[in-house]
């Protein structure tokens, strides 16, 4: 059982971490331009394709630097060009340029990649067993991920806590005004921002790319977890987006290897209801099963009990 | 990338060009026919390279050889249905309203289910106008039992037919001492899982069900947490009956955990999936399927599938069995001179034909269910003629069973219109 348990612990440590990736960047737009961007993840398929594209000539690590340069460079424009223009008529229209974005995103990748899996790899350099524990190996690429994405926590959070660019950008998500008078260029602040954010998206799908496999279904899959976390952690939070992250990476992941249903509850309770039961399947239903909707069901919760999120400071 | 928007732009000129050329030395209506399949989203991949399959067939087989009927053209028309119960629900109505009669689907049991039902109704509202459909992959068995209709033929051996020759193979291999099924959980997952266990109890009571798992479709990023399951289980070996992106992901991650063990499967090949399994997945993957991959046993079927390659260099014939459809339902109609699915409907009960293959295949009236030779292939790159995603490794059949051994009861109980 230990194994196991150590097992699900690094698992949800590496998916946690990764998420985190997506929601840093999200949850500072968030805060800046106070619009969620629903485009997010299709930044990050981007990132895992355009990776996968350079891989085939270029290797792996010339991927890992220039496909999150491109796609940071695209959100920018994306930006500089689209949000900015639409900013004017208000955040729904935001929201639904950036809706419309995910879309275009994703049917341009099906149409220059087409829509099969793509065969993107790991290096191999980072091809062999970090460690064996109990008989399971930890491939280095997964300690590799690790790496990138704590360091990727480390840098960003210091920037945005020591650093004079990190000073205005704060200043800035709170007092655009203020700091507009002081001389600040706030749209260009606005436009880093989302480039940076992007790219980090970027970054995480070329990471990913190699383990979640590269096809056009993978914005899908990770999208609406992302806006959980960055709900759960609090909006515009960073240190929240982070928490809230490995918090879910580590539910789903413990709640996978768990052995646990309702029918242990319900032997527990000393209750049984008869196989033919109409809600058969709802006392039936087993922990793993059901892992990948807990998410969304600490969403609910957070919401009802704690609305701001963990850490979010909006007041009400 | 920008070679293959070419081709592809090019490709479809040249279909327009053909259909257009027969279009005026025959100015016949052509013969319409529906292919609803997932053409966007997850399961994209799949539904693509199956709407290319048909096309080609249809092309290659029929039209440029003067049509069908006396120089009718087939006209494939795509419908999305992106692989979602409510979605086929409107392109059914759509197909309706577009007066096509005969629908191809395949993936994903719970829509050929919803779409079995739907037609069914329709047909008893509206005699005169029925719809055909022509299931070519979804295995659920209810679909030929208990949920059998007259206006639904399968041509692929449903899931207890295809577990029954797995488990066979399985229980022959005596290193196999426990076992693991992990599958996605709809109905077809759950058959597997049910049926799986079912057989291997009776085959091999030795062998131990370590775990039998179910995850949401489309939903997981990472099987790695399923994968630390399995490798704790101490699991001999996995079924599974996933397919798509749940297939590639859940292999990769066995294999990335550096788990050395055979992983027997329905759908582990093509599509990208064969060149992302490479190296790592050789001699590991098995597959349960009809029709023979490698060798190839007629050069009727070489032939077909080297044309298909010249026109779409990155995709496979991954279904032969869509070709196999298509061929009887052509057949159904030039034998009753008729494109009326009743007509056809009654021309494909008990209908015997000779595949590309070279094997006589057999559609069962009682519940219109296919019968024909079932085989397990391996993933390798050796003795491989045609491979997959030109990756050099593809499919080598290794175990074969004759149609006559896939013969199983049914529960049917058709509700046969009267007219």
């Amino acid at each position: 059982m230990l194994e196991v348990f150590i097992f699900a612990t690094l698992n949800g440590v590496v998916t946690g971490l990764l998420l985190f990736m997506l929601a840093s960047g999200l949850t500072l737009i968030f805060s800046m331009m106070g619009v969620l961007n629903f485009a997010h993840a299709s930044f990050y398929m981007l990132g895992a394709y355009f990776a996968y594209s350079i891989s085939l000539t270029m290797g792996f690590w010339l991927g890992l630097i220039f496909a999150p340069l491109i796609v940071g460079v695209i959100g920018a424009m994306v930006e500089r060009y689209g949000l900015r223009r639409v900013h004017k008529s208000g955040h729904v229209a935001e929201l639904v340029f950036t809706f419309g974005a995910a879309f275009l995103i994703e049917e341009s990748i099906q149409f220059f990649w087409g829509p099969d899996t793509k065969n993107y790899q790991s290096p191999d350099i980072l091809d062999f067993p970090l460690f064996i524990l109990f008989g399971q190996e930890f491939s280095a690429y997964r300690g590799f991920m690790i790496l990138i994405s704590m360091s990727i926590f480390i840098v960003l959070f210091r920037v945005l806590t020591r650093s004079r660019i990190g000073i205005i950008i704060q200043a800035a998500i709170t007092h655009p005004h203020t700091v507009s008078n002081l001389g600040h260029n706030v749209p260009l602040i606005f436009m880093g921002v989302f480039g940076v954010g992007t790219a980090l998206a970027g970054l995480a799908g070329v990471i990913a790319g190699p383990v979640l496999t590269t096809f056009p279904g993978m914005a899908v899959v990770l999208g609406s977890i992302v806006f959980v976390i960055v709900v759960i952690g609090g909006l515009g939070s960073l240190a929240g987006a982070f928490i809230a992250s490995l918090l879910i990476g580590l539910l789903q992941s413990y709640a996978i290897a768990s052995n646990v249903g309702m029918p242990d509850l319900l032997n527990l309770l000393g209750v049984s209801f008869a196989r033919d039961h109409p809600l058969n399947d709802l006392w039936t239903v087993t922990l793993p099963q059901i892992a990948p909707i807990l998410p969304f069901l600490l969403l609910v919760l957070v919401l009802i009990f704690r609305p701001t999120g963990l850490l979010g400071k909006r007041e009400e | 990338m920008k070679n293959k928007y070419i081709t592809n732009k090019f490709n479809g000129l040249l279909i327009c060009a053909l259909l257009s050329l027969g279009g005026i030395s025959q100015a016949q209506e052509p013969v319409r026919i529906a292919f609803m399949d997932p053409l966007s989203g997850t399961f994209a991949s799949i539904g693509t390279s199956g709407l290319k399959q048909i096309q080609f067939a249809a092309d290659y087989l029929f039209n440029s050889r003067g049509g069908i009927l006396g120089g009718r053209m087939i006209e494939i028309v795509a419908l999305d249905n992106k692989q979602s119960p409510t979605e086929t629900q409107l392109q059914f109505r759509r197909a309706v309203s577009d007066g096509l009669q005969i629908i191809f689907q395949g993936n994903s049991s719970a829509v050929a289910n919803t779409l079995s039902t739907t037609i069914s109704r329709f047909n008893r509202r509206n005699p005169g106008k029925e719809v055909l459909q022509i299931n070519y992959s979804a295995v659920d068995p209810i679909l030929t039992e208990d949920n059998c209709s007259f206006w639904h033929f399968r041509f692929d051996a449903h899931a207890v037919m295809k577990l029954d020759v797995l488990t066979d193979f399985i229980a022959m291999n005596e290193d196999i001492k426990s076992m693991y099924i992990i599958g996605q959980d709809y109905s077809f997952g759950h058959v597997v899982a049910d049926t799986a266990i079912r057989f291997l109890n009776e085959k091999r009571p030795d062998i131990e069900i370590v775990g039998s798992e179910f995850h949401p479709i489309g939903q997981v990023k990472d099987f790695t947490p399923y994968v630390t399951k399995i490798v704790s289980s101490g699991a001999d070996a996995v079924i599974t009956g996933n397919f798509g992106a749940d297939m590639v992901s859940l292999a990769r991650s066995i294999i990335d955990s550096g788990l050395d063990i055979p992983i027997y499967t329905f759908y582990a090949a093509y599509d990208g999936i064969t060149a992302t399994l490479g190296e790592d997945g050789k001699g590991r993957i098995h597959l349960i399927h009809n029709e023979t991959s490698n060798p190839i046993p007629t050069q009727e079927r070489k032939e077909f599938i080297r044309a298909f390659k010249a026109k779409n260099p990155n995709n496979d014939v991954t279904q032969p069995r869509l070709t196999n459809a298509l061929s009887m339902v052509v057949a159904a109609m030039e034998k009753t001179q008729s494109t009326d699915p009743y007509d056809i409907a009654l021309a494909l009960e008990d209908m015997r034909f000779t595949t590309l293959g070279g094997e006589e295949i057999w559609m069962r009236g009682e519940d219109h269910q296919i019968f024909q030779s079932l085989h397990i292939s391996v993933h390798t790159d050796e003795g491989v003629e045609f491979d997959a995603d030109n990756s050099g490794f593809g499919l080598r059949s290794i175990y074969h069973v004759p149609a006559e051994e896939t013969i199983v009861e049914t529960s049917c109980q058709m509700r046969r219109p009267r007219r």
